[in-house]
Order: C-alpha cells, then sequence, then structure tokens
C-alpha cells in the first residue's frame, strides 16, 4: 500500500482552533497543498485578516504577515510590489474583504496587483458572535438583524466576483461551493489556479469559498452544507467569473 | 486493499466523512477525546477503496490514507 | 562640494529618500504635500525603486507596512488630515517593530482645515497618534536642506530603533524654495533584518504580528517598547540652542516657527532684551533634561507655535514648575508675525516671575 493523503508539508503542526467542520480549516488545508504542489512554501509569504482567521498564522508553514482588518491587499501588495518574485496571499473574509476593506479589495484588484486572493464568505461576523455581514443573505438572522435582513433598513448583500468582473484588472475570479466532493475538487483546483496564475505574472486572481459557520448559523456542518446550496448559492451563484 | 487513519484527538466529530464516505466505513466513536469530541472511527476496512474523499472533506486533516 | 540648487522643501524630502536608499514609496495626493509624490513618481522608477500611488492614505501606509514587513525601506507622506488616516497603520507597524518613515507637512486644522501652514499635529506625531502605547520617533527640519538631510537620519533612525519615525513638516518648510546642496555626506547603514517575512529560504518562517492575547506576553512587547523609548530618549535628543546663555526668556519652537522666532531673538537683543532660541529638531524624544538644566539656571521660557498650545505642554512637563512658561500660538493656517511674537516677548520680561528666586531654589 502506498500513502495516497498525508497532512500537506505547507502547514505547521498545529492544530486548528477552528469549530469543528468550520471551512476555514478546509481553505487553509488547501492552500497548504497548493503551495506544497507548487513547491512555493519557502518563497510565499502570507497575509492573514482580522475575523476568526486571524490566527492563520499558526497554522501556516510560509512566512506570515498579520494585516489590520480589511486592509491585506494593501499589505500584500506592499510586499509584492518590493519582492516581486516571491509569491503573495491575502487571506480574507467577508467582513474584512467586502466591508471594512472594500476599498483596498477594489483598488487591487482594479490595478491588477500580481496576487492571490482567497475570499472565505461564510455570511456573517464569526469571531465577534454572528452579526450581519455585507454577505449576509436577505432574510437571515444574524445578532445585529434578529428578525433577517430587511433590505429596506439594511440593504443587500455584495456580490463581491460579479463587482470585481467589472474591472479590467483581475485576470481570474471564480466563485467556488465546497459542499461535496466534486466541490471540494473544485475549490482546490481554483485555488491552485489562483496560485499558478501568479507564478506565471498574470495578475490579480480571486476565488470566493462559499463557506460555512456551523457556529452562528446554529446548525450542524452536515445542515451547514445543504444551507449553503439551497440559500447562498442562490444569491452567490458559483461559476468563472473572469479567466484571461 | 486500503487504510485510513483517523488522529482521534485532532477529530472534532463534524461527520463530515461519515456523510461524504461512499462505502460507508466510517460512524462515529461512542468516546470522547481530550477536546471533549465525539470523533469519528473507521469501521469497514474491507470495504474501502483508498478513494480518499474522507481526507479531502476533512477540515482538520484528521485522516491520512494508504491504498 | 556640490552645486547648491534652488528647490522646495517637498523637493528636498525626495532627493533626501533617494540618498537614504528608500526602497519604497507609497502615497496619495493631499495638499501641501503633492510634490513629493509627484517627484517621487519621476524619481524612484529612475533609480529602479517602487513607487505606487494608494487608493487612499489608509492604503499607503498599509502598503508601507507591506514593503517594511518584506525587509525593504519604505515611506509614505501626507498631510495633516491624511495622517490621521495613518494612525491605524502607524499603530500595527510601531506594534510590529516595523521601520518606516512618514512625511507629515502640516495644514491648518482641525477636520478639512486649510492648506495653510499648521503646527497642530504636534500632540498626534509626538504622544502615538493611533491606538495603544507606542511613540513615533519624530524630527522637525526647518530649511530645505535640513528636508533633504533628514530622510537618511529618519531612515537610519527606523532600521535602529525598528520604529517609525515621523519628520514633521508644516506648508511653509514643504512649499517654501531654498538653496540646498545635495552632497553624499551621508554614511548609510545596513542593517540586517533577519526578522523579515521574505519568504522562509534556509530559516524558520518569520511572522510579523502584533495580536499577543497572552497578556504577559503583550505585556512584555510593551515593555519592549518603552526600553527603546527610554534609549531613544538618552541618545537621540536633538536640538540647537541660539544665544541662550545669558538669557532670561528663551523661547521655544520648531520647524519654520522657529526660524521667526531667531528673528525675534534678534530684534529682542537689539532693544537689549535678554532673549533666546531653543530649537527643537526632535520633538520625540523632547529634550526634557536640557530644558530642566536651563529652567534650574533660572530662564524662564515662552512656547510659540502654530497651534492652540501643544508643544508648550512638554515644555511645562519638563520646567517642572520651577519657572514660568508662558505660551504664544496661532492657529488656522494664521502664521506669527515676528512683530506680535516681540510683543508677547516684551510683555513677558515686563512682568515679574510668578516665582521668587529664593523659592526657585528651594525646588531645585
Amino acid at each position: 500500500m502506498q500513502k495516497v493523503y498525508s497532512r500537506p508539508k505547507g502547514l505547521t503542526d498545529a492544530e486548528f482552533a477552528y469549530c469543528a467542520g468550520c471551512f476555514h480549516s478546509v481553505a487553509h488545508r488547501m492552500i497548504a497543498e497548493v503551495m506544497e504542489e507548487l513547491d512555493i512554501i519557502d518563497r510565499t509569504i502570507g497575509v492573514c485578516p482580522v475575523g476568526c482567521a486571524v490566527f492563520m498564522y499558526e497554522y501556516m508553514a510560509c512566512d506570515m504577515i498579520e494585516a489590520a482588518h480589511g486592509r491585506a491587499p494593501a499589505v500584500a501588495t506592499g510586499v509584492k510590489r518590493v519582492l516581486p518574485d516571491r509569491i503573495v496571499f491575502s487571506y480574507q473574509g467577508d467582513g474584512d474583504l467586502a466591508s471594512i476593506g472594500t476599498a483596498e479589495i477594489i483598488h487591487a484588484a482594479a490595478r491588477g496587483e500580481n496576487i492571490t486572493v482567497i475570499f472565505i464568505n461564510n455570511t456573517t461576523y464569526g469571531m465577534t458572535g454572528g452579526q450581519m455581514a455585507p454577505t449576509t443573505l436577505v432574510g437571515q438572522k444574524s445578532t445585529t438583524c434578529p428578525s433577517g435582513r430587511d433590505p429596506k433598513q439594511a440593504g443587500y448583500p455584495l456580490r463581491v466576483c460579479e463587482l470585481l468582473a467589472t474591472l479590467d484588472g483581475p485576470s481570474y475570479i471564480e466563485r467556488v461551493a465546497p459542499t461535496n466532493p466534486a466541490g471540494f475538487n473544485r475549490t482546490k483546483k481554483a485555488i491552485r489556479k489562483a496560485f499558478e496564475n501568479q507564478l506565471e505574472g498574470k495578475g490579480f486572481s480571486l476565488v470566493e469559498i462559499l463557506s460555512n459557520c456551523p457556529t452562528q448559523w446554529k446548525m450542524s456542518p452536515i445542515e451547514s452544507l445543504k444551507w449553503i446550496d439551497e440559500h447562498m448559492t442562490k444569491t452567490f451563484p458559483p461559476g468563472v467569473f473572469v479567466d484571461r | 486493499m486500503a487504510e485510513i487513519k483517523i488522529d482521534r484527538e485532532r477529530c472534532k466529530g463534524c461527520e463530515l466523512c461519515v456523510h461524504f464516505c461512499p462505502k460507508g466505513c466510517i460512524e462515529m466513536e461512542n468516546g470522547y477525546n481530550r477536546k471533549g469530541y465525539q470523533p469519528s472511527t473507521f469501521v469497514k476496512r474491507d470495504k474501502c477503496t483508498g478513494c480518499a474523499i474522507c481526507a479531502l472533506v476533512c477540515p482538520d486533516v484528521a485522516i491520512e490514507v494508504w491504498r | 562640494m556640490t552645486d547648491k540648487k534652488l528647490m522646495k522643501g517637498n523637493i528636498a524630502v525626495c532627493h533626501g529618500a533617494i540618498a537614504a536608499n528608500c526602497d519604497a514609496f507609497f502615497g496619495y495626493p493631499i495638499t501641501p504635500q503633492n510634490e513629493i509624490p509627484e517627484k517621487m513618481s519621476e524619481l524612484m522608477p529612475q533609480h529602479g525603486r517602487v513607487f505606487l500611488q494608494a487608493e487612499s492614505e489608509v492604503a499607503a501606509i498599509n502598503m508601507v507596512y507591506g514593503a517594511a514587513a518584506a525587509g525593504k525601506r519604505a515611506m509614505t507622506s501626507s498631510s495633516s488630515p491624511g495622517i490621521s488616516l495613518k494612525m491605524e497603520g502607524l499603530s500595527y507597524i510601531a506594534a510590529c517593530e516595523l521601520p518606516c518613515v512618514v512625511v507629515n507637512v502640516q495644514r491648518g486644522g482641525p477636520g478639512l482645515g486649510n492648506t495653510l501652514p499648521g503646527q497642530a499635529d504636534y500632540f498626534q506625531a509626538v504622544k502615538g497618534g493611533g491606538h495603544g502605547d507606542y511613540r513615533l520617533l519624530t524630527i522637525a527640519p526647518w530649511s530645505v536642506q535640513e528636508c533633504y538631510e533628514f530622510m537618511p537620519l529618519a531612515f537610519d533612525l527606523a532600521d535602529r530603533y525598528r520604529n517609525p519615525v515621523m519628520v514633521l513638516m508644516d506648508a511653509i518648510v514643504g512649499q517654501m524654495i531654498e538653496p540646498v546642496e545635495l552632497h553624499a555626506n551621508f554614511e548609510i547603514h545596513e542593517y540586517p533584518k533577519p526578522w523579515a517575512t521574505n519568504g522562509a529560504r534556509g530559516r524558520a518562517r518569520n511572522i510579523i504580528n502584533s495580536l499577543w492575547i497572552d497578556s504577559a506576553v503583550m505585556e512584555d512587547l510593551n515593555n519592549r517598547l518603552q526600553a527603546k523609548y527610554e534609549q531613544a530618549r538618552r541618545h537621540e535628543v536633538r536640538l540647537w540652542e541660539y544665544r541662550t546663555g545669558d538669557a532670561e526668556l528663551i523661547l521655544v519652537a520648531y520647524g519654520s516657527t522657529a526660524r521667526i522666532c531667531r528673528t525675534v531673538v534678534d530684534m529682542a537683543r537689539e532693544e537689549g532684551m535678554p532673549v533666546g532660541l531653543l530649537r527643537l529638531i526632535s520633538l520625540f524624544p523632547f529634550p526634557e533634561r536640557e530644558i530642566n538644566a536651563l529652567a534650574k539656571q533660572g530662564a524662564r521660557f515662552l512656547a510659540v507655535e502654530m497651534s492652540a498650545g501643544q508643544m508648550v505642554e512638554d515644555v511645562r512637563l519638563a520646567v517642572n514648575g520651577l519657572t514660568d512658561v508662558g505660551f504664544y500660538g496661532r492657529t488656522g493656517g494664521s502664521v506669527p508675525t515676528p512683530a506680535e511674537i516681540l510683543d508677547r516677548v516684551r510683555e513677558t520680561l515686563h512682568k515679574p516671575p510668578v516665582m521668587s528666586t529664593q523659592a526657585r531654589r528651594e525646588v531645585s
């Protein structure tokens, strides 16, 4: 027998502090696998967000920088511009990327900044206790819209991929939904492509991963996958938005 | 012939591996690990094909696969 | 000896940054500092270095954060309202102990204010400015020549102390045109940066971070920062004394206000008044010991600044009640004239000191 799956070298030995079934762990692991497959662990610099993934630097085996809330694309830009032969990625949640850091992500995309962005959209502020996020669905309950998001009062969710796809800068934008084995494979392929693009100098690549938050959604991990399929994908349809 | 090994202490009992195993080779344990989770456990060695879907979906990188 | 050239303070800053081997400039337009990003957009690519106009001051300081984390010499420049936006980033940079240089060509405030000269960002510059216990090493040029020469100094201090350095100017210093000698009489030290996040090749991974959940670890960081600032207080005080030897009243000022005060000193001396000038070059560290020593000799002080009274508080802390500390300030972009300062000097010298000589002796 041959070993066909073992812990990727792109991860440290640290155990994830995330909740059971949380897709942050899945995304971390897939980035680590891609770094190992592309043999770039020792020349990658990751920029982590504020939010549940704030401790990402504990888990990744590459150099890591902890950014202020929303500023990861600017920090990643600073690194990439002075070290263009290194691989630089930012990792951000929906509050970080689509709310407080909207300007930073849009302009990094518009510049075609040659970085990789992994965007975790789970429609909630997980770490602070489940408040309404920029991507919270209409009608979805949160601790700051306890009766469900009312567009008359709180507006509508932001579709990041669609928004960025209007720009000329990005080279690759895809939204994935890892809710079944095929979706997991698709997610991994998308992350790999987003890193390969950077290696090829193609410019800005972003993968939005429709993710879960079993804790704040108050459901089991299995139920959370069904909820992504049945609800999230209606507002955030998976697909390739830019590939050039 | 295939084999998986579940790291009982890394497992958080999310049940994704149980849910997605196409052969129903994995079940939840009755006991608890040191973190207080009920971990999953490999029960049907004879049916496992080593497809590694369990490892693919495991958020905690708790599963290793041989084939 | 190189030829002298006529140029603006803002342009001299750019040549100073090039001389300092600045690797990257990130900035955003705001008056009265626009000549800096404009000139840098020309000079940096010429020297094979990075220039990028950011989408905001917030983004610019975070690009500086990234470039500094990568081990490069990085800077940004802005003016008062833009500097406010950079305060979040500066707190992170200070907490991560990263070197960088920030130029503030101060304007009138608060709020949007105006594009005229101001010195009302003093507190923000020398007390930290953002959240948490940190300080910016702050130096204040008063001439175009110093705008040039203080950039290598700023980068050296930043690298040596692993701390952001603020070059605090104002609209006069930035916009005035003077002859400047773009000499190369600098020793540019290369500082090893084993902590840089530039790829973990052949070494353990590096992490640049300011999140420390454990209070003991977070306090350790604070203690380390404070120890560093103590070192700076010991070694990095810079000032210039003018006719203070026999002065009974010493004007305290920095930047363009100090130039005006030098004129006032000469005018006062012509009238026979024993007046001197203490021109502050380093604002943090503040010359506490030096001012205290002058106070012990019995000198009184008059702080002059383009603010409602900020630096004067540090003068009072340094004097610690030994003598009188007066204040004269103009705000909102108004510049004090020598005549109005001289009036205040006359007024001050004609008033008897609040504390008697006897009382002063007892205190000291």
